[in-house]
């Protein structure tokens, strides 16, 4: 018991601490503090440089549809709307996929085949946005325009969002180059969240005579759909704020258009567009305050997706780039 | 069912196939050495290479690093060393927000509190709109990596009396250094694609920058430059460009892997 009381008393006896461990102790929390103050210093500013549109034109900003340089007339709708609907486009091609590669990367796949595929996948993720730009502009658009969106309008023409001329470019086309970059984060946070899914669930199915994809089904997908929900909005926080690969192929024009095959515009793409050549000092605002919109829908969005994931099997690593 | 989710995994990859075949089919006919040694050409001579745009993502990648990884290492220490209640809560959530946020966002943030004070695009501008994207990721990995030292490691070397700060910086740190270059590796990679950050930071050039404070090109804004021209000889340099910039990109991923791979780790 002695020397057990003794150790804090050493301690305390050294306790006047060398300078190092002082200095060393400082530098390190001023780096931590520094990004506390990055954060803050982000908000700050960007309220700051957005506030004279603020004034100038309050919640109408975001009521109305008019973009207007030239006037100086300026509401966020066209973009708020392109963001929304590329990127749920995205979702209703990139969900079932990725959900679907993960299913089987998880709980089907030999396991030989494994390592490679979620080594493409980490490449896929790899490639940068406007390499998927590039392509899409002189592969996929044409694509589109010569074989796809005729057809499409051949077949389902009576649907208002398949008519127009085929541009190529346009929402549609926006819509697919999104699901591909985002699918690969998908299948991978979506794989860990299955792998994170206790054994004993699956025994107990096969044990009750279910078979191999009742298993999945029912002991497997369940348990983990919040995690999955979590993985589906992460590839909508990345989709939202993608802006390279869907300036390019996106066409560009802020109108509000129900068919895919017509042009459109993102919150993302307007700001890369327009910033540089932007010059009066309402209109650098405006496309400030679009850009502050964005932050904070993507910070909701993946705030709540973190915290779905994490509820099923703890902090994942595969969240990280 | 079976068969239908192995579908999904092929077409999950299929896009990823295509866009290689394409770029390896257009980029390496476009390749050559005038690319790496010539200047743009002006509009309509056909020719000339980005050499001053591939030299310029080296410095903004060189300088955003010198920014960015001695405070996101830092920081990492600290997250993972600091017995505090408060802060190292709210950075680590804070460096999962600053992860989150579209690099354009970062963009618009360098743009506020540089170029507006600077009044001009420069090199300084880009390479701290990489850096802000660099650090959070930085930050995470040395934080995970430090916490993996074993703390038997930690213990013998205090009882040998060594000072705690040179405990951390003789003994923790080095220990973890193989995993914190990897971090550092990936960092790279993600930010040396990056475009839209760099928009109107660095902003591009169409000849040698002469000093730090002056726009400078990149790699990732001349491919996009060049994409949506409407020139075919920009194209084709545009591919040739794109080849050469995820050949940058994967050199550097793989040299991530390698040492992961613990051929070069070894505690000293």
């Amino acid at each position: 018991m002695a020397v057990v009381a003794a150790v804090p008393r050493a301690e305390t006896q050294t306790a006047p601490r060398n300078l190092g461990d002082q200095v060393l102790r400082v530098v390190m929390r001023a780096a931590a503090l520094t990004l506390v103050l990055l954060v803050v210093a982000m908000v700050v500013s960007m309220v700051y440089a957005a506030w004279p549109a603020m004034r100038t034109f309050g919640w109408r900003f975001l009521a109305t549809a008019t973009w207007d340089p030239v006037a100086e007339q300026f509401g966020a709708i066209p973009f708020v709307y392109g963001t929304l609907v590329s990127s749920l486009l995205a979702l209703l091609i990139a969900v079932p996929l990725g959900i679907g590669a993960a299913i089987y990367l998880a709980e089907l796949a030999p396991a030989w085949i494994r390592p490679p595929i979620a080594f493409l996948v980490e490449l896929v993720a790899a490639v940068p946005s406007v390499i998927y730009g590039l392509w899409g502009i002189f592969v996929l658009a044409p694509l589109l325009r010569t074989w796809v969106q005729p057809a499409l309008g051949a077949t389902l023409g009576f649907l208002p969002l398949f008519q127009g001329p085929p541009y190529g470019v346009g929402m549609l086309a926006a819509g697919i180059i999104l699901a591909i970059m985002v699918v690969p984060y998908i299948t991978a946070v979506s794989r860990e969240v299955l792998l994170a899914v206790p054994e004993s669930q699956r025994e107990a199915a096969l044990a009750l005579g279910a078979t191999r994809w009742e298993t999945t089904r029912i002991a497997v997908l369940r348990y983990g759909r919040s995690g999955l929900v979590g993985a589906i909005l992460l590839g909508l926080g990345r989709a939202l704020g993608e802006t390279m690969a869907v300036t390019m192929v996106i066409g560009n024009r802020p109108e509000v258009a129900v068919s895919l095959f017509a042009p459109g515009y993102t919150m993302a793409s307007v700001i890369a567009n327009e910033f540089a050549e932007a010059t009066a000092d309402v209109y650098l605002a405006a496309l400030i305050e679009i850009g502050l919109l964005l932050f904070v829908v993507t910070v909701v969005v993946n705030a709540l997706a973190r915290l779905l994931v994490w509820s099923v099997g703890g902090p994942v690593k595969a969240v990280r780039e | 069912m079976s068969w239908l989710s192995a579908l999904a995994a092929a077409l999950v990859v299929l896009p990823l196939l295509l866009i290689f075949g394409f770029l390896l089919w257009q980029g390496a006919s476009a390749v050559n050495v005038d690319f790496f040694t010539h200047l743009p050409k002006p509009v309509g001579e056909v020719g000339g290479g980005m050499a001053n745009a591939i030299v310029g993502t080296l410095i903004l990648l060189a300088l955003a690093a010198a920014l960015g990884l001695p405070i996101g290492i830092l920081g990492g220490l600290y997250l993972a060393e600091s017995r505090d209640a408060r802060l190292p809560w709210l950075a680590r959530f804070l460096a999962d927000v600053l992860n989150g946020v579209p690099s354009i966002v970062v963009g618009i943030f360098a743009y506020t509190v540089v170029v507006l004070p600077m009044r001009r695009f420069s090199a300084i501008a880009g390479a701290f709109a990489l850096a802000v994207i660099m650090l959070p990721i930085v930050v995470r990995t040395s934080e995970e990596l430090v916490r993996l030292v074993p703390a038997s490691l930690r213990e013998a070397a205090l009882a040998l009396g060594i000072p705690q700060w040179k405990v951390l910086l003789r003994v923790v740190l080095p220990t973890a250094r193989a995993g914190i270059i990897t971090g550092v590796m990936v960092a790279i990679a993600r930010v040396a694609g990056e475009t839209a950050p760099l928009l109107f930071t660095a902003f591009g050039n169409r000849f040698w920058h002469q000093t730090l404070d002056q726009p400078i090109a990149a790699l990732p804004l001349q491919i996009f430059a060049y994409a949506i021209a409407p020139y075919d000889d920009w194209h084709r340099q545009a591919w040739a460009g794109a080849l050469v910039l995820i050949g940058l990109v994967f050199a550097v991923s793989l040299a991530a892997r390698v040492v992961t791979s613990g051929r070069f780790t070894g505690v000293r």
